[in-house]
């Protein structure tokens, strides 16, 4: 029998002065996580954007349980987006969108 | 027990107040207890007591770190007999090899820093290990060029640094991460750094002492030693009699 796929959720704060679309964001994760680890490797994080507050630059994305790791060194590694400097911090991490928001009240 | 975490290496331009204190409070922010800030050897005593006072408004911990480039072992010597005592923190870009060795060896200094961009003047070998696993100091890597750069020279670092924490490992040379950020955009919490070191093999557990236990044991060490008190390590003055 399959197993079940576990699931992982990142709640992201966007660190830059410059706004940026939630298509430049996901191309920027996507692009860092197959530089550090190629296709077969980005294949196997499962990303996936949930949800993107633009106005407090929060941004919740899914990954698989195994790839939580690789997914943190990846958006530790990106430092400008198109010509827009920027950080992006892992502000907390949970297996369910409920718990995680709980996690970030402001 | 909850871990303290430690960036032994901010650059800020100490010019800029303003640029400071941003990368002060953002550390502060990311998670940090303490900050070492790059001072050069000439910095005014004010200043530094500025900096101090930036750092407590921000109910952070600073120490104080020379970043030492000698040309020759003599240089070093001299540089060492120089500033000990002077700052928490010394460390030495080794360029050269006989420059590596005799820091290796040496119980002042406290880092070992090799170029990021330079692969021939990474000196970290077995012989250098042997050295500093006999003496105090720590294999210092700044995450910063690993941002930084990209393609085959970032392929090339993330590739020397796996040998080199692989031999640190079989020796026992303490592993400290620095953030070495000139801006507070390259700076990254701790938890993110420990993740950077999945790069290189390092392990989580090795990652996690390399941004909390080792640097605080080597500013607390170096805290103890330029108090009052000390008088060798193991040794300190508990009480000044009349008699003494």
């Amino acid at each position: 029998m399959l197993k079940r796929v576990k699931r992982r959720y990142l709640a992201l704060e966007i660190d830059s002065k410059e706004p940026i679309s939630s298509s430049e964001l996901m191309d920027a994760v996507w692009n860092a996580v197959g530089k550090l680890y190629g296709e077969y490797g980005a294949s196997r994080t499962g990303l996936k954007l949930i949800d993107y507050d633009a106005e407090r630059r929060f941004l919740v994305v899914r990954a698989a349980h195994t790839a939580v790791e690789m997914v943190r060194t990846a958006l530790a590694s990106i430092t400008r987006i198109g010509n827009k400097p920027v950080a992006i911090h892992v502000l907390a991490v949970s297996g369910t969108i409920k718990a995680l928001y709980k996690k970030t009240k402001p | 027990m909850k871990r303290t975490y430690a960036d032994l290496h901010l650059c800020p331009d100490l010019a800029n107040a303003e640029q400071v204190l941003r990368m002060v409070n953002k550390a502060s922010e990311l998670g940090y207890r303490l900050v070492a800030m790059t001072v050069p050897p000439s910095f005014a005593e004010t200043n530094v007591k500025g900096l101090l006072n930036v750092c407590k408004e921000a109910k952070m911990d600073l120490a104080t770190r020379v970043d030492l480039k000698p040309k020759t072992p003599g240089e070093l010597l001299k540089a060492l007999r120089r500033f000990r005592r002077e700052f928490e923190i010394v460390a030495v870009t080794c360029e050269s090899k006989d420059v590596a060795r005799q820091a290796a060896k040496d119980r002042r200094v406290d880092l070992l820093n090799f170029s990021p961009f330079d692969f021939r003047r990474r000196f970290f070998d077995l012989a250098e290990a042997e050295l500093a696993s006999n003496g105090l100091a720590c294999l210092e890597i700044d995450m910063k060029p690993l941002l930084t750069l990209e393609g085959p020279s970032r392929i090339r670092l993330l590739s020397s640094l796996r040998r080199e924490t692989a031999i640190a490992k079989k020796s026992g040379v303490p592993i400290v991460m620095s953030s070495g950020a000139s801006g507070e955009l390259l700076m990254r919490r701790p938890l993110e750094q420990a993740a950077l070191a999945n790069l290189f093999d390092l392990g989580q557990t090795a990652a996690l002492d390399a941004v909390s236990r080792n640097p605080m044991s080597i500013v607390k060490r170096n805290l103890e030693k330029l108090g009052s008190r000390f008088v060798a390590p193991g040794i300190r003055i508990v009480r000044r009699g009349k008699d003494c």
